[in-house]
């Protein structure tokens, strides 16, 4: 049987996420499916019609999928499971609110932000914060899986050649609606798909203080990203959040600042290739699973280090 | 308009969890156990929602051992009426607390379910959803702001991008993330009248629900661990070994 992913997207452009899931799926079997729902998104379906391993699209267009609410991408989901022997979605915010439902209906238990495919029945998850790793197998008739973006590499968004295929929309669910979107805006690299990463702690101070890493962010071609405890206290928006419950990342280059390294925060980034720390507290956690650290005062290592990295450009 | 809030006892937040050195299961035996924070922000929610004149009751309730009795205490030191407690000693799996939940619901009637957006034990985000689309409810998950009018509920979401609001009808499911508010501690007086508030015990067969697990377990390892790393005296080392050494600049 064929396996569906669900394309995460925009209306306008197909998300990397969603290439992450491809790989994901072509370690269960060679006919891949996505799903693009969404409201005037030809162009989506295109640019999934073209990601390598993909063999079809299926698109539903309609005002109501505009925004992927949970109810409306659930019933167009449950209505085509059955021709599936798994369905995925990248555990991205709008996987995590959909999936579920989609296996409650279908009455089997989902397997959620899978790092690993054992087998077309097994699975490899983290569970409490990443300390351990369980592996699970599921006799379920349609396995319904999120995927750990970092975990699997992005599938080629060039080469493919899939059918497109138009689905009849399903009917509208009238209980939910959506309102609006405040979406932080940066020209900087997408958090979850950054080779580079700096992120700062309750260390930084104040929100001012954040633009010490935008400096080196820029000099790096990296994103900017956060502990929680930043913010809380309100020096960024949510959506800079790494951790066990923010985004998980795994860039080359991850480097922490005033970030003392709680289990929740080394949760969402100890899979990072190299990780930089500097912190003044000699103890700090986060030291345990830093490469390289500096114990000092960041308001002091920040300028030199931009400087450092101002010489390395210059040669 | 009475709402229901499920909190689950978990390995507290502040212990790093390591595997039996058997390596045969997690080893929580002497561990603290504390209420899944994400829980705690839910009733606190519900509380603030009572003591807003828009909520007129909020129960609390847990599935598990008899020992969760002690995290529904907790919930009611800090505002909730009563408690219920399904008494097994089953692994519960998401769908199996989803279907408890659901006949809790059907028994119950409340108008909103707040629950955590996700445990930290076993990470799995799973059971507002698999209880709202249970019960043929509307959802708003990860709520950073809520606002409960005239049957509706205005969700504020955390989303990836940022944030998102929507609108749902109620009844409806509501899971919380960090932002929503700042849970209140319990004071010495509300922990002991919470001593004396009811808690009912049911048991997943009095529900009418099978809560055998649907995934084996076939394994727990701890993961590779990281090679040991070095500290450096300055940001010019650091940056020479990042070039040199690491080649990841």
């Amino acid at each position: 049987m064929p396996i569906l992913v669900i394309a995460e997207h925009d209306n306008q452009m197909l998300k990397t996420a969603t290439l992450n899931a491809v790989t994901a799926a072509a370690c269960l079997g060679d006919d891949i499916h996505v799903l693009v729902a969404g409201s005037q998104c030809a162009k989506v379906a295109e640019q999934a019609a073209s990601v390598a391993r993909v063999t079809r699209v299926r698109v539903a267009d309609a005002a109501h999928y505009a925004h992927a609410l949970a109810e409306n991408l659930t019933a167009l989901i449950v209505k085509i499971a059955a021709d599936y022997s798994h369905v995925l979605a990248p555990a991205t915010t709008t996987g995590k609110n959909v999936m579920p439902r989609v296996a409650a209906l279908l009455d089997v238990a989902q397997i959620s932000e899978i790092v690993a495919v054992e087998s077309a029945d097994t699975f490899v998850r983290p569970i409490y914060a990443g300390n351990v790793l369980a592996t699970v197998r599921s006799a379920e008739r349609i396995k319904v899986v999120t995927i750990r973006t970092t975990a699997f590499a992005a599938a080629a968004a060039q080469g493919g050649a899939a059918a497109v295929e138009a689905l009849e929309p399903t009917a509208e669910v009238p209980a939910s609606r959506f309102v609006n979107q405040q979406l932080t805006r940066s020209e900087r690299p997408e958090l979850t798909s950054a080779q580079r990463v700096i992120s700062g702690g309750r260390g930084m101070g104040s929100s001012e203080n954040f633009a010490l890493l935008d400096d080196i962010a820029d000099k790096l071609g990296a994103a900017v990203g956060a502990s929680r405890a930043a913010v809380d206290a309100g020096f960024v928006p949510n959506d800079y959040q790494v951790g066990q419950t923010g985004k998980v990342i795994a860039p080359q280059l991850y480097i922490a600042v005033g970030i003392s390294g709680a289990i929740q925060h080394l949760a969402g980034m100890k899979d990072s290739k190299v990780i930089v720390a500097i912190n003044k507290d000699e103890e700090a956690p986060i030291f345990q699973v830093a490469d390289y650290w500096i114990v000092g005062d960041l308001f002091k290592v920040l300028p030199e280090l931009s400087c450092e990295l101002d010489k390395l450009q210059q040669g | 308009m009475k709402v229901l809030v499920p909190v689950k006892r978990v390995v507290d937040a502040n212990v790093r969890v390591r595997m039996k050195a058997d390596g045969s299961t997690v080893d929580i035996a002497n561990v603290k156990l504390s209420m899944n924070p994400f829980d705690e922000i839910s009733v606190e929610e519900a509380v603030r929602l009572k003591e807003a004149g828009v909520a007129s009751e909020v129960v609390v309730v847990s599935c598990g051992a008899q020992t969760c009795q002690e995290t529904l205490r907790t919930a009611m030191a800090t505002g909730a009426e009563r408690g219920i407690l399904v008494d097994t000693d089953v692994e519960l799996q998401p769908l199996a607390v989803a279907k408890l939940l659901r006949a809790l619901v059907d028994k119950e009637q409340p108008q909103l379910v707040i629950v955590g957006k996700q445990a930290i034990d076993d990470d799995s985000n799973q059971v507002g959803q698999m209880l709202a689309a249970l019960l043929g409810w509307p959802q708003a998950t990860f709520a950073s702001k809520v606002i409960v009018e005239g049957g509706k509920a205005a969700v504020t979401r955390e989303i990836d991008g940022g944030l998102e609001t929507i609108e749902v009808d109620l009844p409806a499911v509501i899971t919380v993330d960090l932002r929503l508010n700042t849970p209140r501690y319990a004071t010495l007086p509300n922990i002991m009248k919470a001593k004396k508030k009811p808690i009912a015990i049911v048991t997943p067969d009095a529900l009418g629900v099978d809560v055998a697990p649907r995934l084996a377990t076939v394994k727990l390892a701890e993961p590779a661990k990281r090679e040991a790393g070095i500290r450096v005296a300055d940001a010019a080392e650091l940056v020479a070994r990042l070039k040199n050494v690491a080649h990841a600049i």
